[in-house]
C-alpha cells in the first residue's frame, strides 16, 4: 500500500537523490531528533556511515549492549515527552531491543525502534544475522514495518513518527533491509499528520463530561486516582486545577507520581500493592472514584470483586479498549485528559468535602506511626535504611531531581518516599517491571533534561542486569548519579519468600562484586558507604558532583516494603507489618 | 459469564503482518481461534476478517477493543449467532465408482441441496455450502462409503443490521484517497 501510494505520488521538484541510509538519518532530523540510542552491526553499516558524515547535527550514543539503548531511549522519552529513537543491527541487535521495546509498550512510551535487517534478496534464507524481528516484535509494538524499498523511506518514518507520539503513544519498530539503506531515492518529507485507519485523538462526548461533572458535583466522598495520561497530555496544571476546585483528595499510580506535586495539601499518596495506608483503604469507601488516566493495573486493584464496589467509577481515559477492561465505570470520558479536564473544570463546583480529607490524615497518621517513621529514622539498632536514603537524596536534590528507579524493594521505597516538585520527573520501569531499567534509563534521562539533576536509584541486583552501562557513561561522561542500595539480596523476591514461602530464600542471596572498584574501573568517582553517620556527607558530596557519581550504600538486609497487599488480595486487606 | 459463540469481523487495510498482529491478540488471552476468513469486502482496497470464537461476551469485547485499536484496522464488530446471516463451505472428494455403485449416494446429493462440481475416471468432488449442522450432516451419510478427501471452509457472513463501516469510509475515502 505504501509502496505503492509513494510511487504514484508525481515526484516533486527540487527533490534530492540520495541514498536510503541518509534518508534514514534525514527523516531523524526532520522530526527533530538529533540525539539516538544505538549499536552499529553488519546490516545496519549503511546507516552508521551517514551518521559518520552527519556527526554534526546528530549525536549518537554507543552503548554497551542494546538493551541499554532501548532503555536509555525510553528514559529520555519518559523525561522530556519526546519521541526517543534506538538504532540496532538485525538478528542479536533487533532481539536485545525486545525487553525495552515491550517495556515501552506497557508504559506507553513513545519509541522509534530502527532495525537493520539482511537484504531482500536474503530474507527467509535463514542468513547470518537473519530474524524475524517483525514478528517476535509484533506483540510489543504500537506499530511495526519492514521496509525493503529505498523509496518507502521517507513515508514509512514519518508513519513511524506519527503513530509513537499520537494517541497512547507507545513504540515503533522499522526495520530496513540492507539494500534499502544502499539504494537511492528521491527525497522530499512531509510529516504525517493523518492515517485512514488509526483515530489517535477520539472525539470529546460533551454531554459525558456534562454527565460526570454532574456526578462529581453531587458526590460526598470523591476520591482521583491520576495515572501517567495526565503527564502524556500535559494536564498537570488542569489536575491541579480541578483537586483544588472540587477539594478531591487525589492518589497517584505508579507512573502518575510527580504530575502533582508531592507536597501538596490534597496528594494523599500511592494506590496498590505497595501504596499508602489512607488511598487504599478508602478506595473501598469512597462514594465516587475518578481514575485519570490510568488504567486499573492489577499491582493497583488487587482483588477486582471486592475493588470499590461502592462507588461510581468515572473514567476519563484516552484508549477505548481500556473503559471496562476491568473496572465498570459509572460515565467513561473518551479523550485526550487536557481536553477533557478543560472541558469539565468550569462546570465544577466549589467544594472543600473537610471531613473526608480528615479521613485519609487519620489513615496517614496510622501509617506513620506503623510504618514511615521507622523507615525513615530507624530507631531499632538495625543497619540504614532504604527509605532514609531516599529521604537524605530529598534534602539534597531539594525534591528536584529527576529520580530513576529499577525494579524491587528500591523501587517502592523511591516511589514512596521521593519528593517531586515538578512533574516527568519519576522515570521507573511500572508494567512490565524490568530490572536492568535504571542505569541506562538515567543516561537517556539526562542527555534529555541535561538542567536536571539525574538520580538513579538501584537494587544490587538490577544494577548487574545492565552494568555495562557503566561503559556509556565512562565514554559520554553523562553526569548522572547512581545509587546502589545493595542488601546483598534480590530484595522483593526475598521479602515474598519470607512472606509467603516460609522463609527458603532459594537463589536470592546475592554474592557481589566490590561494586566501587567496577565504577572506579570505568573512571567513575565511587564511594562506598556503610555506617549512618557517612550518608549524609556522601549524598551531598554526590548531589555536588558535576561528573557522574557512584554511591554504594549498604542497607540493612531483611527489611520488608510495608504497607502491603497480597497478591489477590482487596485493597482494603492492606497489611501494615 | 458463559461463553457464546461470537462472529468478529474485521476491516482493515490490505498490509502483510496484519493477520500476524490479530491472531496474537487472541494468542494472548489462551483464545481458540475456531474459524478465520480473510477476503476483500465491499469496499475497494479494504479487507474483511470473520473470526469465529467460543468465548464470553467480557473477552470478546476486550479482544475486538484490542484489534480496533491496531493502527491497520478500521473498524471491528462483534455479533451473536441469531444477528447474522453465515455459512460454510466443504468439499468432498469421493471415488468415482461409488457414484454408479452405491445409487442412493445420488439420493444423499439431491437432498441435501449439494452439488456436483466436477467428474473424473477416478474421482467426483461435492461441494456443499450451509450451516455446520447440515455439512456435518452430510458428512455422517457420505462417511460410510468413503471420503478420499473432506475440507470445510471458515465461516463467511454477514449481519442483519448495517455495519456503519461504509459510510465511516466514504468520509474517509473523501479525505484521504
Amino acid at each position: 500500500m505504501s509502496a505503492k501510494s509513494q510511487s504514484q505520488k508525481p515526484k516533486a521538484q527540487n527533490n534530492m537523490r540520495i541514498s536510503g541510509a541518509e534518508a534514514v538519518i534525514r527523516c531523524l532530523l526532520e522530526e527533530g531528533s538529533d540525539l539516538v540510542y544505538g549499536y552499529p552491526g553488519g546490516a545496519i553499516m549503511p546507516v552508521y556511515d551517514e551518521l559518520y558524515k552527519f556527526q554534526d547535527k546528530l549525536h549518537h550514543v554507543l552503548v554497551r549492549h542494546e538493551q541499554g539503548a532501548a532503555h536509555a531511549a525510553q528514559g529520555f522519552a519518559r523525561a522530556t515527552g519526546k519521541v526517543g529513537v534506538c538504532i540496532a543491527t538485525s538478528g542479536p541487535g533487533a532481539t536485545n531491543l525486545v525487553t525495552g521495546i515491550a517495556d515501552a509498550q506497557i508504559d506507553s512510551t513513545p519509541l522509534v525502534c530502527i532495525t537493520g535487517q539482511v537484504g531482500k534478496h536474503l530474507l527467509g534464507s535463514d542468513a547470518f544475522q537473519e530474524t524475524d524481528i517483525i514478528g517476535i516484535s509484533t506483540p510489543v509494538t504500537k506499530w511495526n514495518y519492514q521496509i525493503t524499498e529505498a523509496h518507502e523511506i521517507p513515508e514509512i518514518m514519518a508513519k513511524a513518527f506519527y503513530i509513537a507520539r499520537s494517541g497512547r503513544p507507545g513504540p515503533v519498530l522499522i526495520d530496513i533491509t540492507k539494500n534499502a539503506q544502499f539504494d537511492l531515492l528521491d527525497f522530499s518529507y512531509t510529516k504525517c499528520t493523518d492515517i485512514r485507519s488509526y483515530h489517535p485523538k477520539p472525539i470529546l462526548n460533551k454531554e459525558k463530561v456534562k454527565e460526570a461533572a454532574a456526578i462529581i458535583n453531587s458526590a460526598k466522598k470523591p476520591l482521583i486516582i491520576f495515572g501517567q495520561g495526565i503527564v502524556l497530555s500535559e494536564a498537570e496544571a488542569e489536575l491541579k486545577e480541578l483537586i483544588e476546585k472540587a477539594g478531591i483528595p487525589a492518589a497517584w499510580t505508579i507512573l502518575g507520581l510527580s504530575a502533582l506535586p508531592t507536597d501538596h495539601d490534597f496528594n494523599v499518596g500511592m494506590v496498590g500493592m505497595h501504596g499508602n495506608y489512607g488511598p487504599n483503604m478508602l478506595t473501598n469507601e469512597c462514594d465516587v472514584l475518578i481514575a485519570l488516566g490510568m488504567r486499573f493495573d492489577d499491582r493497583v486493584t488487587g482483588d477486582l470483586k471486592t475493588y470499590a464496589k461502592q462507588a461510581k467509577v468515572l473514567h476519563f481515559e484516552i484508549d477505548a479498549a481500556e473503559v471496562d477492561k476491568n473496572v465498570k465505570t459509572a460515565v467513561a470520558v473518551l479523550a485526550d485528559l487536557k481536553d477533557a479536564l478543560t472541558e469539565l473544570l468550569p462546570q465544577i463546583e466549589k467544594n472543600s468535602h473537610t471531613e473526608w480529607h480528615n479521613e485519609f490524615k487519620r489513615h496517614y497518621d496510622i501509617e506513620l506511626e506503623a510504618v514511615i517513621n521507622e523507615e525513615l529514622a530507624p530507631t531499632n539498632g538495625k543497619g540504614i535504611s532504604m527509605g532514609e536514603t531516599i529521604e537524605m537524596i530529598n534534602k539534597h536534590s531539594h525534591a528536584d531531581a529527576i529520580m530513576v528507579s529499577d525494579v524491587g524493594q528500591h523501587q517502592m521505597f523511591t516511589c514512596r518516599y521521593s519528593k517531586f516538585n515538578q512533574t516527568k520527573s519519576n522515570v521507573t520501569s511500572g508494567g512490565l517491571g524490568t530490572m536492568g531499567f535504571a542505569l541506562p534509563a538515567a543516561i537517556g534521562a539526562k542527555m534529555g533534561r541535561p538542567d536536571r539533576e539525574v538520580v538513579a536509584v538501584i537494587g544490587d541486583g538490577g544494577f548487574q542486569m545492565n552494568i555495562q552501562e557503566l561503559g556509556t557513561i565512562n565514554q559520554t561522561k553523562v553526569p548522572v548519579k547512581i545509587v546502589v542500595l545493595n542488601n546483598e539480596f534480590l530484595g522483593m523476591v526475598r521479602q515474598w519468600q519470607e512472606l509467603f514461602f516460609d522463609n527458603r530464600y532459594a537463589s536470592t542471596v546475592m554474592v557481589n562484586p566490590n561494586f566501587c572498584a567496577i565504577a572506579e574501573g570505568y573512571y567513575i568517582k565511587a564511594r562506598k558507604v556503610t555506617k549512618r553517620e557517612e550518608l549524609d556527607e556522601a549524598v551531598a558530596e554526590m548531589m555536588a558532583s558535576k561528573e557522574a557519581y557512584f554511591l554504594e550504600v549498604m542497607v540493612e538486609k531483611e527489611n520488608n516494603v510495608f504497607p502491603m497487599i497480597p497478591t489477590g488480595a482487596s485493597v482494603s486487606d492492606i497489611r501494615l507489618s | 459469564m458463559e461463553n457464546k459463540t461470537f462472529t468478529i469481523s474485521v476491516y482493515s487495510e490490505n498490509n502483510v503482518g496484519l493477520l500476524n498482529r490479530i491472531s496474537g491478540i487472541f494468542l494472548k488471552r489462551h483464545i481458540n481461534i475456531l474459524s478465520l476468513n480473510v477476503s476483500e469486502s465491499e469496499i475497494e482496497n479494504v479487507s474483511r476478517f470473520i473470526i469465529v470464537v467460543d468465548t464470553t461476551e467480557k473477552w470478546v469485547k476486550n479482544i475486538v477493543g484490542q484489534i480496533e485499536k491496531q493502527i491497520e484496522v478500521i473498524k471491528a464488530f462483534y455479533h451473536e449467532d441469531d444477528e447474522t446471516i453465515f455459512l460454510e463451505n466443504a468439499l468432498f472428494k469421493i471415488e468415482s465408482g461409488l457414484l454408479f455403485d452405491e445409487r442412493q449416494i445420488q439420493n444423499i446429493i439431491k437432498e441435501s441441496n449439494s452439488e456436483i462440481v466436477t467428474v473424473s475416471r477416478k474421482f467426483f468432488v461435492i461441494s456443499k455450502s450451509g450451516r455446520r449442522s447440515e455439512i456435518t450432516e452430510l458428512h455422517a451419510k457420505l462417511k460410510p462409503f468413503g471420503i478420499m478427501q473432506f475440507v470445510r471452509s471458515g465461516r463467511i457472513s454477514v449481519s442483519k443490521e448495517p455495519m456503519e463501516i461504509s459510510t465511516l469510509l466514504q468520509e474517509l475515502n473523501i479525505n484521504k484517497y
